[in-house]
């Protein structure tokens, strides 16, 4: 508690004391069937759809891109992406709040209710907003009579993707935001600061860091997304077909290159993920080793 | 500023933590607010805070009702037991952080929050910190800073919550004597809340015993001290040997080798220095022997068995400064003669 900070991996070689180590075979054993899993699972796949995606070479795999329909596809991602990622991570932490800040009758309610769309099936959760929205469903008269278009479009594509990514946020900040009390925020209170200057100027940078890793697996989901997203879109091609969708009906037209080529860019989406993650990882524990 | 809390109750879920509180609190004291784990004492001082809202009760300050009052229009300063300085901010954003906050036509410019808060950091004596982050301190140091920051906003209350209980036992002596100067020095009507009835004797000017969610009595430390008021303070504060008497009787009690003034009611607490011990003479027959004792510095620790007393008999601690011990040449297995000086009578 007298010293400064160490820099990472000081006490990590002196973590594990001779006597709670494993025998080398059990060690090498057990991180040569990890590393084997990832080979098998992740990287001759990932190689695989590069490799497919450019085996009629660059030319094909540029031409590919550019077509209209995997062009109107990537829009299409990328506008659900913008839409769906700001606004779950407000809902986010304003659950991540409600919870781990206040006394309320049905908290645990709340609580088990963010983490519905994770046991829920996606297809289901695309089938919950057609027997809502869709023609035959509750509000179907109401929204044809008033011209509203939600299933089959763009809206019904964003409500899914809302519904399935909205557990994201909440699950990365509300146990960090438990284990931290809220003495600092009380002692800001104390002080004259006003909530949301408490909020903005204390809360905030404690939990940048969860925050951005909530934001950065939300996305990833919500431009990845398949199974929500295909019962609610009628993949019309250039109109309603996301880019994890585009890839199906590529693959399903005998266009192999087109679907692989799409396939890649969600790879890449994967990678730059990844290495984000581990970035926020590595600048998380920085912080906790500082406390 | 004083304080006046009229009938506060709070309740959590069953459990009442706080039953028909009454107290009064003048201008400018340092109140201990003593009692053990449970007793209400850290709600009391939370609900003078505003972090927490009373059922029932009107919590008054200077004249003015803050019941209803947020706390960050309340004007105090608090303390917390882990400091909760803030992790991402360095130590002068800390203390300065209550006068950035303050609404745009209060607020000094910053010429005069760097001023105020360097002023702060050498009345803790700590200004070689001012860029450093909270991490890299001491547990002592960061309550003087923790201190510094309630105090730049210039309170009407300071309120501490335990605020040496997370800390190593000399600097919680260290810290007890400065947080005394420096009440002194500041004259800041200021209250903490502590179990620890050494500190509350020795810090505060006036000590509020509590026990479940009740006030059992208010004084200065001498008078809670000479004059408990029921038997749970006598028991809390200081040391007490407790004797249940089963008869009114004088001469039982020299029978059992215990001379003692006249006896008040059934149950006598007795403590420790008003226990006079001397060598038995060899036809007494005193029943008492010495058992054991303990060096505890300046005062030595007796342990006196009495198997008489009872029933099947009983220990007695009693105390002597280190240099009459030295003179009465006492060995473990002696047999003494007892005289008490004083005792509090408790039915």
């Amino acid at each position: 508690m007298h010293v400064a900070t160490h820099p990472v991996g000081d006490t990590q070689g002196k973590a594990n004391p001779q006597a709670l180590r494993d025998p080398v075979w059990v060690r090498w054993g057990l991180t040569g069937i990890a590393i084997l899993f990832i080979v098998l699972f992740l990287c001759v796949p990932l190689g695989l759809v590069l490799f497919q995606a450019l085996v009629k070479g660059w030319q094909a795999y540029f031409n590919a891109l550019v077509q209209p329909d995997a062009v109107a596809a990537l829009k299409l991602t990328l506008l659900v992406a913008v839409v769906t990622v700001p606004l779950n991570t407000v809902f986010g932490v304003a659950a991540a709040w409600a919870i781990t800040r206040f006394e309320f009758r049905g908290k645990s309610l709340l609580t088990t209710l963010i983490d519905l769309p994770f046991s829920v099936s996606p297809v289901i959760s695309g089938l919950i907003f057609v027997l809502m929205f869709g023609a035959q469903g509750w509000f179907g008269s109401w929204l044809s009579a008033n011209n509203i278009k939600i299933i089959f479009a763009a809206p019904g594509i964003i409500l899914a993707t809302l519904f399935i990514t909205f557990p994201f946020v909440a699950r990365e900040l509300i146990p960090l935001m438990q284990e931290m009390g809220c003495e600092e925020e009380e002692a800001a209170l104390s002080l004259g600061a006003s909530g949301w200057e408490t909020f903005f100027k204390i809360t905030l940078p404690n939990i940048k860091w969860a925050l951005l890793y909530g934001v950065l697996l939300c996305n990833a989901r919500a431009m990845g997304e398949f199974g929500a997203v295909s019962v609610v879109s009628g993949h019309i091609r250039g109109l309603t077909n996301t880019l994890p969708l585009h890839v199906e009906v590529s693959y399903n037209d005998y266009d192999a290159v087109g679907a692989f080529a799409s396939a890649s860019i969600l790879a890449g989406l994967a990678v730059v993920t990844l290495v984000l993650k581990s970035l926020l990882e590595w600048k998380q524990s920085r912080e906790r080793l500082a406390y | 500023m004083s304080i006046i809390l009229s009938d506060i109750n709070k309740n959590f879920g069953k459990f009442a933590a706080l039953h028909h509180v009454n107290l009064e609190i003048p201008e400018g004291e340092l109140v201990a607010l003593l009692g053990p784990s449970g007793c209400g004492k850290t709600t009391l001082l939370r609900i003078i805070a505003g972090l927490e809202t009373p059922d029932q009760g009107r919590v008054v300050v200077n004249g003015e009702d803050m019941t209803d009052r947020h706390v960050s229009r309340r004007g105090i300063g608090f303390v917390f037991q882990h400091y909760a300085l803030f992790r991402h901010m360095t130590v002068f954003d800390n203390i300065a952080f209550g006068l950035r906050v303050k609404p745009r036509n209060e607020r000094p410019s910053e010429a005069d929050i760097a001023k105020k808060v360097h002023a702060l950091l050498e009345l803790v004596q700590l200004d070689w910190l001012a860029e450093r982050f909270p991490d890299q301190l001491s547990g002592g140091q960061r309550q003087r800073i923790a201190l510094a920051r309630a105090l730049a906003v210039e309170p009407c209350v300071l309120l501490l919550d335990e605020p040496f209980g997370a800390l190593d036992a000399s600097v919680r002596k260290d810290l007890r004597h400065w947080l005394r100067n420096l009440h002194q020095e500041l004259h800041v009507t200021s209250i903490f809340v502590t179990h620890d009835q050494e500190e509350a004797m020795e810090v505060a000017s006036q000590v509020v015993v509590f026990n479940q969610g009740q006030i059992e009595q208010q004084g200065a430390p001498a008078e809670i001290y000479e004059n408990p008021a029921n038997a749970f303070v006598s028991k809390f504060i200081g040391q007490t040997n407790v004797l249940h008497l089963e008869h009114n009787d004088v001469d039982w009690l020299k029978s059992a080798g215990i001379t003692l003034d006249e006896p008040k009611g059934i149950v006598a607490h007795v403590r420790p220095h008003n226990i006079n011990i001397q060598k038995a003479e060899e036809n007494t027959g005193s029943p008492i022997t010495l058992k054991d004792w303990q060096h505890l510095g300046s005062i030595i620790r007796i342990e006196l068995f009495n198997p008489q007393l009872n029933g099947s008999g009983s220990t007695l601690f009693a105390e002597m400064p280190n240099e009459r011990f030295k003179q009465l040449q006492l060995n473990r297995g002696d047999r003494v003669s007892v005289h008490i000086a004083h005792a509090h009578w408790f039915n």
